[in-house]
């Protein structure tokens, strides 16, 4: 557990660090006046626009690519059209600051309003870059770099730059769920070879593309970015739909009566719980979670249902065989084949089973005995998994368990309600 | 090319030898080094190897397995119509050869498929960059002259489209029901906008390139273009690849309740095709058509918590059992709730047992109070239930089922829905593909009782 109580979040020093570029950038751009406005005003209309297309939900790394594309253009702006163009990191970070709170004004109305954490990391991404490159390209350094050279410097520069965003990202998911470091970087920089490294070579293109033709190349070079995000958005949304569609195929079992009810639920969402705690990635998670919601679909195939559906209290090689049956049936599914040998092997003497398998064992075990335990079931149930721990669950397991429980994070809660 | 009728076999060498004749240098038209006798200083050949090895290495990668999905056909047009604004006509159409010719065929005539392939891109190709060469795109693309430089590229886009519409029109023309016999005109126009909105930001995306490729940051710069292109096709292709597996777990959901009542073997799907056909015959749009697909599949899945030994019962049921039975749209529904992709269907699986006259269940709705998708899900079923072999009652023919159906709408089927069927079947016929009559290892012999007190009286 990390001490929370007496230093102050990361979050809110990053949250800081971002109040204060702002505030400077827009002292210093109402000091000096906005220089060459049709091209700022262009820039932040794309910006603002690219914000309004924002669609936030499970899944999605990247929000609003067009704006994260546009603020990047407008950062790396060196000449429109042929002449170059004056202004200064201050000038591009308070447009892009204000375009984008500009933006979400509709997505405030709406009552989604603007979170905290996208607007630091978009205000300290473009301060970033616009530090590295205006004050350099003002002067002259990268005049060594023409034509192909400059083009590979803008890229190089904004690929560190989603590196850099990418730890950021992590750091503050870290800071405010207290998950684990190490995977949730790993999920980030996934996301930068996807749709990142669309929003990066779209911005990079940009800013090239308005030095040769002007602002013209805002229009035209959006569209190809708006036909990433819509395809990525689809599928994002199929995906949600496959999700829900195998929630209620475990519901069959509740509702045939062979388990109480909401176990598959719970069982699914306190696994994924446990899972992130164990350094699970998102890919492991999304399986993690088909194969907890599963889990009992082996007891379909019974002609008599497990008094209570409480699987934990069988004999092993009766556990074994419920599990195998589960497997076959999903199988059948045409779900993810992972999924079926997590289920498969749920049963089996943990020092044999995968991460997941272990997981899926003794959170069942946990809130089967937590119903039988009465009010105090949650406790006792701990307890009798710690005991039989290091016969049939799986130590690390049972703790990483514990850890979660008796964690107050309310953002994980919040996460694992709000995803149902 | 054994297995190609005639007609195709001339049409295919015709394609061939305009899109070599595309490629053979003419005379008047600026062509590249490697093919004239004098070269021509203004064309460099090798942009054409590079934007040759692009497109090649770009399809290659968008087929293998790394990314592997139904593929659409034609991702990386943008290559080729960058070629077409930056290269002669016969250039441009070199540029897609290699790419087309050596990309692997999935079936056969191999060889037919691949010469089909390549010509038609070859002459569509050279036909846009010959349109931008004489409405002026060159210059235009040369001197970042904006608004004109889009509006031939435009051109070049409507030539490029047009060009492949005839010939996959003409390809498609003389199959039987590959297009409409009734209004062509209307047929060749869908053809056409179709393929235009996604040519349309091909374009765009190639006039970037061609942009950038003459701008002084070069070819690296021009590469860059591809890659929200390639992103989104590859979200493109999972998105498909998610969808075909999201559909076969549904049927599987569907399977779970044919293995437990043995007598249902098919008829989920057969529902599911039942109510479309009614669907359609009634003018609703496609989504809604899917949707009642859906609901006609589902219908049945609250069947999953009715006890199995209800469900293959030998004979007649006592109250106590029909009333347990009579649950299965309250279960479905409990389960299929929570699917917000299926919209009314989940309203037709609860009520798909109401009756118009108030006397179904659960909830004992009448007239319109039933939701129109339960009532079409409601004739569907009693046919399908008719049409089939039950423990309760042999199969009746198509005709017979259709008369009773007619003899009870009013009371209890909707009369609207129950015509649709009539006429759609009238027209179409009925062919199912999974039928109850096939063979089984677990097929109970004889029917029960017969329990028909009700018309299509069904569990």
């Amino acid at each position: 557990m990390r001490p929370r109580a007496h230093t102050v979040p990361l979050h809110t020093v990053v949250h800081l660090c971002a109040a204060v570029l702002a505030a400077g950038s827009l002292g210093a751009t109402l000091y000096h006046g906005v220089e060459d406005r049709s091209t700022a005003l262009a820039f932040g209309t794309l910006v603002a626009v690219g914000e309004l297309t924002r669609r936030g939900g499970r899944g999605i790394r990247e929000p609003a690519p067009l704006a994260a594309a546009g603020a990047l253009a407008y950062a790396l702006l060196g000449e429109v059209a042929g002449r170059p163009a004056e202004l200064g990191a201050a000038q591009v970070v308070t447009v892009v600051l204000a375009a984008s709170l500009l933006g979400s004004v509709p997505h405030v109305g709406r009552g989604d309003g603007p979170a905290l954490d996208p607007v630091t990391r978009r205000v300290l991404t473009v301060g970033f870059v616009a530090v590295c490159f205006h004050p350099l390209h003002a002067r002259g350094a990268f005049d060594d770099f023409s034509g192909p050279g400059h083009a590979l410097l803008l890229l190089v520069l904004l690929t560190l730059t989603a590196l850099c965003d990418a730890v950021l990202a992590a750091a503050l998911a870290h800071s405010r769920t207290g998950w684990p470091f190490p995977p949730l970087l790993r999920d980030e920089l996934r996301a930068v070879s996807g749709i990142g490294a669309a929003v990066v070579a779209t911005g990079a293109v940009m800013a090239l593309g308005a030095a040769v033709v002007g602002l013209w190349a805002l229009p035209v070079f959006s569209v190809p970015l708006l036909l990433a995000q819509l395809s990525h958005r689809r599928y994002t949304a199929v995906r949600a739909t496959y999700r829900q569609t195998i929630a209620s195929l475990a519901r069959a079992t509740e509702i045939a009566g062979y388990t109480p009810h909401g176990h598959s639920r719970r069982v699914a969402a306190l696994s994924q719980a446990v899972g992130r705690d164990l350094g699970l990635t998102e890919p492991e998670l999304t399986v993690l979670e088909y194969a907890a919601l599963m889990h009992d679909i082996g007891q379909l195939s019974l002609v008599d249902p497990v008094p209570e559906g409480a699987t934990a209290g069988l004999p092993p090689a009766e556990q074994r065989r419920i599990a195998l049956l589960g497997g076959a049936v999903v199988r059948q599914t045409g779900v993810d084949p992972r999924v079926a040998g997590i289920v498969e092997r749920q049963a089996d003497p943990h020092a044999e089973q995968p991460l997941a398998a272990r997981i899926v064992r003794v959170v069942n075990a946990y809130d089967e005995k937590c119903r039988e335990g009465g009010p105090g079931g949650p406790l006792t149930a701990l307890e009798e998994l710690r005991l039989g721990a290091a016969g049939e669950y799986a130590p690390e397991v049972v703790e990483a368990l514990a850890r979660v429980l008796s964690r107050d994070t309310e953002g994980t809660r919040e996460q694992v309600d709000r995803s149902w | 090319m054994e297995a190609l009728p005639a007609r195709a076999r001339v049409y295919l060498v015709g394609v061939t030898l305009l899109g070599l004749c595309c490629l053979l240098p003419l005379p008047g038209v600026p062509r590249p080094g490697v093919l004239s006798s004098l070269p021509d200083p203004r064309v460099p050949w090798w942009p054409v190897v590079l934007l040759a090895a692009l497109y090649a290495g770009c399809e290659r990668l968008a087929r293998s397995r790394l990314v592997a999905g139904p593929h659409p056909g034609g991702t990386f047009h943008p290559v080729l119509l960058a070629g077409a604004f930056l290269l002669p006509p016969t250039a441009a159409a070199l540029v897609a050869l290699p790419g087309a010719l050596l990309l692997p065929v999935e079936h056969g005539p191999r060889l037919a498929r691949r010469l089909w392939r390549t010509g038609r891109l070859v002459v569509a190709v050279w036909a846009a960059g010959l349109v931008h060469l004489k409405t002026g795109g060159r210059d235009a693309v040369a001197h970042c002259d904006m608004p004109g430089a889009l509006a031939t590229a435009g051109a070049a886009v409507l030539a490029f489209c047009l060009v492949l519409t005839l010939l996959d029109g003409g390809v498609l023309a003389p199959a039987p029901g590959a297009l409409p016999r009734s209004r062509p005109v209307a047929a060749w126009w869908r053809l056409f906008l179709g393929s235009l909105a996604p040519l349309t930001v091909h374009g765009l995306a190639g006039l970037m390139m061609a942009l950038l490729w003459r701008s002084p940051y070069g070819p690296v710069a021009a590469l860059l273009v591809l890659l929200p292109m390639g992103v989104s096709w590859w979200a493109f292709a999972q998105y498909h690849r998610e969808r075909a597996a999201h559909q076969a777990t549904i049927r599987a959901l569907v399977q779970a309740v044919d293995i437990k009542d043995g007598y249902t073997r098919g008829h989920s799907e057969r529902v599911g095709r039942a109510s479309m056909l009614i669907a359609r015959e009634l003018g609703m749009d496609d989504e809604r058509v899917e949707m009642l697909r859906f609901a006609g599949i589902l219908h049945d899945v609250g069947k999953l918590g009715v006890p199995t030994r209800l469900l293959t019962k030998n004979g007649p049921l006592t109250p106590e059992e029909r009333r347990v039975i009579e649950l299965h749209p309250e279960y479905g529904h409990e389960m299929v709730r929570g699917i917000s992709f299926l919209g009314e269907a989940r309203a037709a699986v609860l009520h798909h047992h109401e009756r118009l006259d108030g006397k179904g269940y659960p909830y004992g709705l009448a007239g319109g109070q039933i939701p129109e998708s339960a009532r079409v899900v409601a004739v569907a079923d009693a046919f399908d239930a008719m049409t089939s072999t039950r423990s309760y009652s042999r199969a009746r023919p198509v005709p017979v089922a259709l008369e009773e159906l007619e003899r009870c709408a009013g009371t209890h089927f909707d009369p609207r829905m129950v015509k649709a069927l009539v006429r759609a079947i009238g027209r179409t016929g009925w062919h199912p593909v999974v039928t109850a009559d096939e063979p089984r290892r677990t097929a109970v012999p004889g029917p029960a009782a017969p329990v028909t007190g009700r018309p299509g009286a069904r569990r």
